[in-house]
């Protein structure tokens, strides 16, 4: 049902162009108390949560590997990386499968809520707010009525040598 | 209509490229002595095929290369010159400049303009002392002046006036495009002019000094030479052979149709196009009037005319043989007259449809069987080629993986599905388990057959060494004979691409340090040519190949010391095999002067590195006096591995067998603690390191004594080590999934697979916990 629901919006956010001045669309997902966004045109699907093979000496945050129809996908767990929400797997947990650049990575919510579409002007630029997650990885925050979403530049933070996830990155440092 | 002709550039590269490897195994193959014709014809069709690619494509300067080569060998196959040593040696170095000028048409590369003039005049000058021997000199001349193709336009005229003869080709029905082709590769024996058609049968007329049978042989690329009718032309001929035309049996006829509506003047035109060459005149009065050139009787003509004009009406003339002007410039002038009478030249045309009239049911029916058999033996050899060219097909190599990558899928799937059903009540399920076992069957099957693809011949990398061998030995005064066994084993076309330059390494050392001078030979008893032997073969899962020198053998004491100086760590009383293995470490050379084919020491390590990376191990036999041998074992394929599932608390792992030499449960006896810090397990006279895998892991484990659990002797780099885990959970084939392409690299781990229930285990790197052990573990003494 999960999958098919990504699929779906997946298909439906075919069109919007993430050029400045256009309605873009943001998958709207909860770490903790907080909700937070990213760009729809980098999720590939969306799964439950199922048993990861564990890579050794590998950060905690890193759950292990995957077999996504026979690519091996590795999980990050979101909470224990920026320490929100509690990490318990059960069968609400959802791993948002995230394809950037060709990349595929899989990042496990609490859980997910909706594809909401937002205007320039509902973005407004993010605040520097402490240290959980740096403004250099958030493109804003979003404002839908009275919801508020922190809308992650998931590029460049699934990309960057805190995630561990590229080798390249971490040789560099 | 032009053809964007560099979509063929590629196909004309692979081409010459096999054409040109092929070309130096026979070469290299060549009994001097006595070279055989068909090896001979088979090297000279190469050259000439890269020749008519290269002029195809405008590729001048290769043209001229081959030209010259097929010059010289064709003399040679015909025996009109002898072959010598000295000619497979230019042949050869032609093969090589030829390859550079591919290269550089092909990638841009820099070619050497100097070694292409070199060649080029040492074949010409080749071509002239074979001529002076045998032929008489002017040809030879002419043909050296051709050859170099540095003479002038007018000079080549001249000459062709001189020595050349000139012959009448007249072709069978051809396709416009084979004559255009055959037309060019005639232009290269001398100057071709097309002659008018004959029916529908091109006729060229071709200027050169080869003899008769060059052209046939030409010709005989694109056409049956049965079909071709060849005759000599006096050599002064004018340069019209329109006479030599009509009398061959084709008449030109001047064909005059009175009241006629341009329509049906039309239809005629089209009627008549199909019995020969029509030109039409300009119209006087309302009297057309056109010449039709054609084999056909008047008959024929006036049949296929009656059904536009009245047969009575229409004017039939032969043109007479003094005509010597074409007939495009003739008539025209002469039609301008209406007078019939002017003409003079030609016959009336009431009394010629008479005495011809006896012939045409004659011809007619000779022309149908004869188009008939023109036709059948053309579309078989058509088929022949067709045949040949399906042998066999290029596919993109990521075409390829990609049907692997899919194979590999269905075999986890279908493994999934095995596991699945297994626990099905085989009385109530059996139809659905004999189904699913048939799945097992056909994927394995559909495995092994896919697998065969990416599969090539060790000829592949074989091939290249003789040239090798044969120029290193020349370079170094040896004597090599060079023997070659199981080129035909086949090898995953990764691996191969990545065996080359080991193996270039290896063979190079045994020319090179191996086999010993002639003299050294003889003093020592041995035959002075010396024997390099290059094998392939399987055993067991891998593939073994060999190169073994019947030279001097690795020299014990000179390993050693220089292993001393060099501060490795070596005792007198090592064993061979452990003394073989210090020629790997890097920098190390023994030999006694550098020469630029070996002896810098960068070499043997690199070989062993690529080695290794593949999966491979090397293995060093070798007896003083007797020759060396070394031995690289590989595994069939990268893509597959057989693996050991081993498991360590909720963990499984996968150990490629290739490492593993054997498992036990050790006595706590045999498991001695050194100081304090690693643990060594004897196993029989050998005690070996223990790695306990859930340490560097970092697992929970089942077992933490080695005596409750399983050691699994494994071996790399020469080195062996037990690695301690919980249990043994089975041996199987496993689809080696890059981690990499997703994560990161991880160190311990070389890939991951899926297993059969659609999990992911990952496969250890054996050769980095062997050295990352070393690291846990305080240093200890392996023996």
């Amino acid at each position: 049902m999960l999958e098919a629901a990504g699929s779906k919006a997946e298909s439906q956010s075919a069109p919007p162009g993430a050029a400045q001045g256009e309605n873009s669309e943001f998958l709207a997902f909860t770490l903790g108390s907080e909700e937070y966004g990213i760009d729809i045109l980098k999720v590939q699907e969306i799964r439950g949560y199922e048993s990861v093979t564990r890579i050794v000496n590998a950060p905690e945050f890193i759950k292990g590997v995957i077999n996504l129809r026979g690519i091996i996908v590795p999980i990050v767990d979101m909470r224990i990386r920026f320490k929100l929400g509690s990490p318990t797997y059960d069968q609400f947990t959802v791993v948002i499968i995230l394809n950037i650049n060709g990349r595929v990575t899989g990042i496990v919510v609490d859980s997910v809520s909706d594809v909401t579409t937002l205007s320039p002007q509902q973005i407004k630029p993010a605040p520097e707010m402490g240290s959980i997650l740096s403004t250099d990885y958030l493109i804003g925050l979003g404002t839908l009525d009275d919801r508020m979403l922190i809308l992650i530049d998931i590029d460049k933070l699934m990309t960057s040598s805190e995630m561990g996830l590229i080798e390249t990155i971490v040789a560099d440092i | 209509m032009t053809i964007d002709m560099s979509q063929f550039y590629q196909v004309f590269f692979d081409e010459s490229d096999e054409l040109l490897a092929e070309a130096e195994r026979l070469l290299l193959e060549l009994d001097i002595g006595d070279p055989s014709s068909e090896d001979l014809n088979a090297i000279f069709r190469a050259a000439h095929s890269i020749k008519g690619g290269a002029a195809t494509f405008g590729m001048t300067d290769m043209t001229e290369i081959t030209h010259v080569l097929e010059n010289l060998l064709d003399r040679i196959r015909k025996n009109e010159m002898e072959l010598k040593a000295e000619h497979v040696d230019v042949f050869l170095a032609a093969k090589d400049i030829l390859k550079m000028q591919l290269d550089g048409h092909r990638s841009g590369s820099a070619v050497d303009q100097d070694a292409v003039n070199d060649i080029k005049l040492t074949l010409q000058k080749l071509a002239q002392e074979g001529g002076r021997a045998v032929t008489p000199p002017p040809v030879t001349l002419a043909v050296a002046a051709q050859v170099a193709e540095t003479v002038a336009q007018e000079a080549e005229q001249a000459l062709s006036t001189d020595a050349t003869k000139q012959y009448r080709v007249q072709l069978p029905e051809l396709p416009e495009k084979d004559v255009t082709a055959l037309s060019e590769e005639l232009a290269l024996l001398g100057t071709v002019e097309a002659l008018p058609a004959v029916g529908k049968c091109h006729v060229l007329k071709l200027s050169t000094e080869e003899s008769l049978d060059n052209i046939v042989a030409i010709c005989s690329f694109i056409l049956d030479p049965d079909d071709l009718v060849i005759t000599e032309l006096e050599a002064a001929t004018d340069s019209s052979g329109h006479t030599k035309a009509a009398a061959s049996g084709k008449q030109q006829l001047l064909l005059e149709i009175p009241d006629v509506a341009d329509k049906d003047m039309a239809t005629l035109v089209s009627e008549l196009e199909l019995l020969g060459k029509v030109t039409l005149q300009p119209a006087a009065g309302n009297l057309q009037s056109l010449w039709l050139e054609t084999e056909e009787s008047r008959d024929s003509i006036l049949a296929v005319s009656s059904f536009v004009v009245d047969a009575d009406k229409l004017k039939i003339s032969e043109r007479g043989d003094a005509v010597t002007l074409a007939p495009a410039q003739a008539a025209p002038a002469k039609a301008k007259s209406l007078d019939e009478g002017d003409f003079g030249l030609f016959d009336s045309s009431e009394a010629k449809p008479a005495s011809a009239a006896p012939q045409p049911e004659a011809k007619v029916q000779q022309g149908e069987p004869v188009e008939n058999k023109r036709v059948a033996p053309r579309r078989e050899s058509d088929k022949a080629v067709a045949s040949q060219e399906t042998t066999s097909i290029r596919v993109g190599i990521e075409k390829v993986d990609q049907l692997i990558n899919l194979v590999g899928e269905l075999v986890i799937t279908q493994a999934m599905i095995e596991q699945r059903t297994s626990t099905l009540d085989p009385m109530l399920h059996e139809r659905l388990l004999n189904s699913v076992g048939q799945l097992t069957r056909n994927t394995r099957d559909l495995q092994e057959a896919v697998m065969s693809i990416r599969m090539m011949p060790m000829d592949y990398v074989f091939s290249r060494f003789p040239r090798m061998v044969r120029d290193l030995a020349g370079k170094l005064g040896k004597k090599v004979e060079f023997v070659t066994n199981g080129a035909a084993t086949e090898l995953d076309k990764g691996l191969i691409e990545r065996i080359v330059d080991p193996l270039t390494h290896l063979v190079r050392n045994s020319v090179d340090h191996g086999i010993e001078s002639p003299e050294v030979r003889t003093a020592a008893g041995k035959n002075p040519i010396g024997r390099l032997s290059l094998s392939a073969g399987h055993m067991g899962g891998n593939i073994i190949i060999e190169v073994s020198d019947d030279g001097g053998g690795l020299n014990r004491e000179r390993i050693l010391n220089k292993a001393k100086s060099s501060g490795l760590s070596v005792s007198d009383n090592m064993p061979d095999s452990d003394v073989w293995q210090l020629i790997f470490a890097p920098g190390f050379s023994t030999a006694e002067q550098v020469t630029d084919v070996s002896g810098r020491g960068v070499g043997m390590d690199v070989v062993k590195r690529n080695i290794t990376a593949m999966g491979g191990v090397v293995d060093i036999r070798s007896a003083s006096g007797y020759g060396t041998t070394i031995s690289i074992s590989l595994p069939l394929t990268l893509a597959i591995l057989d693996g050991m599932s081993v498991r360590v608390g909720d963990e499984v792992y996968i150990l490629p067998l290739s490492f593993v030499m054997e498992s036990l449960q050790p006595s706590a006896d045999d498991v001695k603690d050194v100081t304090g810090q690693g643990r060594l397990v004897k196993v029989r006279e050998d005690y070996l390191p223990l790695i306990p895998l859930y340490q560097m892991f970092g697992i929970e484990p089942l077992h933490r004594e080695p005596e409750n659990g399983i050691l699994v002797v494994l071996q790399a780099d020469g080195k062996k080590a037990a690695l301690f885990v919980d249990e043994l959970v089975g041996q199987q084939q496993v689809v080696v999934k890059n981690l990499e392409s997703n994560y990161r690299k991880v160190a311990g781990i070389s890939g991951a697979t899926i297993l059969g229930d659609g999990g992911v285990s990952l496969i250890l790197d054996v050769a980095n916990l062997l050295r990352s052990s070393r690291q846990l573990i305080a240093e200890p003494s392996i023996h």
